[in-house]
C-alpha cells in the first residue's frame, strides 16, 4: 500500500509515452549488445572449449563408462561394477596402490624437508649462491626419462659409480634387481628431480618474511633454532602446506623414472598406479579394468587438488 | 657504560668464530649437495666421450681415460636421431604456439568480457586443473586410433592445444592489466579482437613468455604422452625414443649418453640463458 503511493522519479519518466519508447529501444539495444558480447566471448573461447571438450571432458566421462565394461579394443560388454569389485580383491592392485602410497609417503616429506633445508642455506648472503641455486634447480627443467637413463647406469652394482663409492665408505647397496633397493633408488631419483622446485618455492616464501623481524629477534638474543621455531617455521606454514600438497600430487602420479629404471619390477615391487594403468591399458589391453584403476587415481588426486586450490587462492591474495 | 664498552668486543668475538665455522660448513654442505645433484649430468657428459670398453670396466671411473667423439657421430645413423629431434621440436613447439593462442583468447574472454555462464566456465577450468590427465589416456588412444591420428604430429599436438593451467594463469594476469586503454579503444569502436590483439597481448608479453617456456619445457621433457601416441620410432620424441632404445640396446652406453646430452642440451642452454624467468615464474605460480 505505502509502496504504491511513493512516486519514483524513474517510474514517472517511464509513464511518458516518448520516454517509454526510448527506454524500450534502449533495452533492445542493450540486449542485442549483450547478445553480441556473449557471442564474441564464446567465439574467443571456441577453440579452447572444443579442444577441452573433445580431448579432456569426453575422454574423462568415457573412461568412467569404459570402467563398467570389459573393453579390450575389439569389444566392450557392460559388466557393471565387476571391475571395481575386482579392484577390491586384486593383489596386483593392492600392490600398486601400496607401492604408490609408500613411494609418496617417503618421497613427499623427504623432498619437502630437504627443500626447506636447502632454502634456509641458500637464503643467506653467500658467495656462489646463484651457482648452488642453479645446480639444485637443474633437474627440474630437464627430462626425467632421459636423466633416469644415466641414473640407471650410476646405480648399477657392476659398473655404477654410486655403489662403488658408497662401498668405499662402508655402505653396502644393492641394484635395481633387488626389491627393496629398487624402490629406494626410484625414490632417490624422484626426490632428486623435484627438490629444486620446492626449494625455489621455499625461497620465495622466505623472501616474504620481513628482515626487521629477524633483526628484532637478534637484538632480543634469540638463538637460531629458537628463531626458526618461533618465527620462520610458523611464517612459512602456508608455503609448507602448499608445497606439501603439490609434492604429494606429483608423487601419486610418478611414472617416468620407474618406467626407465625398473619398468615396475622386480616382481612388480616398484609398480605404481600409473605404471599399472599403462601395463593394463597399453600392454595387456585390459582397458576396462585399467580405466577403473585410473578412476581411483582421479579420486585420490582430486581430493588433494581440492586442498591445493584452497591454498593456491590464499597465496594469490598475497600478490 | 665503560664496562659495556670493554665487554662488547669479547661478546662479538665469540659469535665471529661460530659464524665462520657455520659459514664453512654451509659451503661444505652446499658443495656436496651440488655435486650429488649434478653428478648424473657430469657423468653423462664425461661418459659420452669415453670409449665403450672404458665405460663398462671395473672399478668405474668418473673421468675419461680415453677421448672419442664417435658416439656423437654414430648416434645420427644408429638411431634416427635427427628425426627424433625434429619430432620433439615440432611437438613441443607446436603445442607451445597453439596453446598460447588458444589459452590467451579464452583467458581474455574470462577476464574481460561479461557474459552469462562466465563463472561456471571458470570453475570448469579450475576443476580441469585438478584432474590427472592419465585418466584420459585410454579413451584418447581409442579416439586417436579412430581418427587415424596415432603416429602423427597432429595426434601428439592437438589434444594438448589448450591447457587449463595456461587459461587460469593468463586470466589472472589479464585481470591485473589496467582497463583504461581498452576503454578508450572501445569508445573509439575497436572490435574486441583488435583490443585483444593490439592492446592486451602486447602488454602480456612477459606472462606469455613465461607460460610459453613452461609449455615448451613440459612437452619437450614429457614421456608418457608421446609413448602412447607414437608406436613407430620414426614418430617418437627424444625421451620416449631414447628410453625405448635403451630397452633394446642396453649395452651401448656411450651412444645413449651422447644422445642424452644432445637431448638435454636445448633445455639446459635455455635455462642458463633465462634462468631468472624460469625461477621467478615457478616461484610465483607453483607450476611445473
Amino acid at each position: 500500500m505505502s509502496e504504491g503511493t511513493i512516486v519514483r522519479p524513474g517510474a514517472a519518466v517511464g509513464r511518458k509515452p516518448r520516454g517509454r519508447v526510448a527506454a524500450e529501444l534502449h533495452r533492445l539495444r542493450r540486449s542485442s549488445l549483450h547478445r553480441r558480447r556473449t557471442l564474441t566471448a564464446f567465439l574467443f573461447m571456441l577453440p579452447a572449449l572444443v579442444v577441452l571438450a573433445v580431448f579432456m571432458f569426453w575422454p574423462m566421462v568415457h573412461a568412467l563408462r569404459i570402467s563398467f565394461t570389459d573393453y579390450n579394443v575389439f569389444q566392450a560388454t557392460w559388466v557393471g561394477l565387476a571391475n571395481y569389485q575386482k579392484l577390491i580383491e586384486d593383489p596386483a592392485f593392492h600392490n600398486a596402490l601400496g607401492n604408490t602410497l609408500i613411494y609418496s609417503a617417503i618421497t613427499t616429506p623427504l623432498s619437502v624437508g630437504l627443500a626447506l633445508a636447502f632454502a634456509l642455506l641458500l637464503n643467506r648472503k653467500i658467495r656462489g649462491r646463484d651457482f648452488f641455486r642453479a645446480s639444485i634447480f637443474l633437474p627440474v627443467i630437464t627430462s626425467l626419462a632421459i636423466a633416469a637413463i644415466a641414473w640407471r647406469f650410476l646405480v648399477n652394482p657392476d659398473i655404477g659409480l654410486l655403489p662403488y663409492w658408497l662401498d668405499k665408505i662402508g655402505m653396502e647397496t644393492r641394484g635395481l634387481a633387488h626389491p627393496t633397493w629398487a624402490m629406494i633408488w626410484v625414490i632417490v631419483v624422484g626426490v632428486w628431480k623435484n627438490v629444486g622446485f620446492y626449494t625455489v618455492m621455499y625461497l620465495a616464501g622466505l623472501q616474504s618474511i620481513p628482515r626487521e623481524m629477524y633483526e628484532a629477534a637478534a637484538v632480543d638474543g634469540a638463538k637460531p633454532w629458537t628463531r626458526f621455531r618461533t618465527m620462520t617455521w610458523p611464517l612459512l606454514m602456508n608455503t609448507t602446506m602448499f608445497v606439501f600438497v603439490i609434492a604429494c600430487i606429483a608423487a601419486l602420479q610418478t611414472f617416468d623414472q620407474i618406467f626407465v629404471m625398473t619398468n615396475g619390477g622386480p616382481f612388480f615391487q616398484t609398480e605404481t598406479l600409473v605404471m599399472m594403468i599403462y601395463r593394463l591399458g597399453f600392454q595387456e589391453f585390459q582397458m576396462g579394468y585399467a580405466s577403473a584403476v585410473s578412476w581411483v587415481l582421479v579420486l585420490m588426486v582430486f581430493l588433494l587438488s581440492f586442498v591445493q586450490i584452497k591454498f593456491f587462492n590464499k597465496r594469490q591474495v598475497q600478490y | 657504560m665503560a664496562i659495556a664498552a670493554r665487554r662488547a668486543p669479547e661478546v662479538a668475538a665469540r659469535p665471529d668464530v661460530v659464524m665462520r665455522l657455520l659459514r664453512v660448513s654451509t659451503y661444505l654442505v652446499l658443495a656436496f649437495v651440488a655435486f650429488v645433484v649434478l653428478l648424473p649430468f657430469i657423468w653423462t657428459l664425461l661418459t659420452s666421450f669415453k670409449l665403450e670398453e672404458d665405460i663398462v670396466k671395473f672399478p668405474p671411473e668418473l673421468f675419461p681415460r680415453s677421448f672419442t667423439l664417435e658416439h656423437y657421430t654414430d648416434i645420427w645413423s644408429r638411431v634416427p636421431f635427427a628425426r627424433l629431434f625434429l619430432n620433439t621440436v615440432i611437438f613441443a613447439g607446436g603445442v607451445t604456439i597453439i596453446s598460447l593462442i588458444f589459452d590467451s583468447m579464452t583467458a581474455y574472454a574470462l577476464a574481460r568480457l561479461d557474459f552469462p555462464g562466465r563463472n561456471v566456465l571458470f570453475l570448469l577450468v579450475l576443476v580441469t586443473m585438478m584432474l590427472p590427465f592419465q585418466v584420459t589416456l585410454i579413451p584418447l588412444f581409442a579416439l586417436l586410433s579412430d581418427l587415424g591420428w596415432v603416429n602423427t604430429h597432429q595426434g601428439l599436438i592437438v589434444p594438448r592445444a589448450t591447457n587449463a593451467f595456461g587459461i587460469f594463469f593468463l586470466r589472472q594476469f589479464f585481470l591485473s592489466i589496467p582497463r583504461d586503454l581498452e576503454s578508450a579503444a572501445r569508445v573509439d569502436g575497436a572490435s574486441e579482437f583488435r583490443i585483444y590483439r593490439q592492446i592486451v597481448l602486447p602488454l602480456a608479453v612477459p606472462a606469455l613468455l613465461t607460460l610459453g617456456l613452461f609449455h615448451f619445457m613440459y612437452n619437450w621433457n614429457d614421456l608418457l604422452w608421446p609413448l602412447i601416441v607414437t608406436t613407430e620410432t620414426e614418430m617418437q620424441t627424444l625421451p620416449a625414443g631414447l628410453a625405448l632404445f635403451m630397452g633394446e640396446h642396453v649395452v651401448e652406453y656411450g651412444l645413449l649418453m651422447a644422445g642424452s646430452i644432445l637431448a638435454l642440451l636445448p633445455m639446459v642452454l635455455m635455462f642458463l640463458m633465462i634462468q631468472r624467468r624460469f625461477v621467478e615464474g615457478i616461484a610465483t605460480t607453483g607450476f611445473k
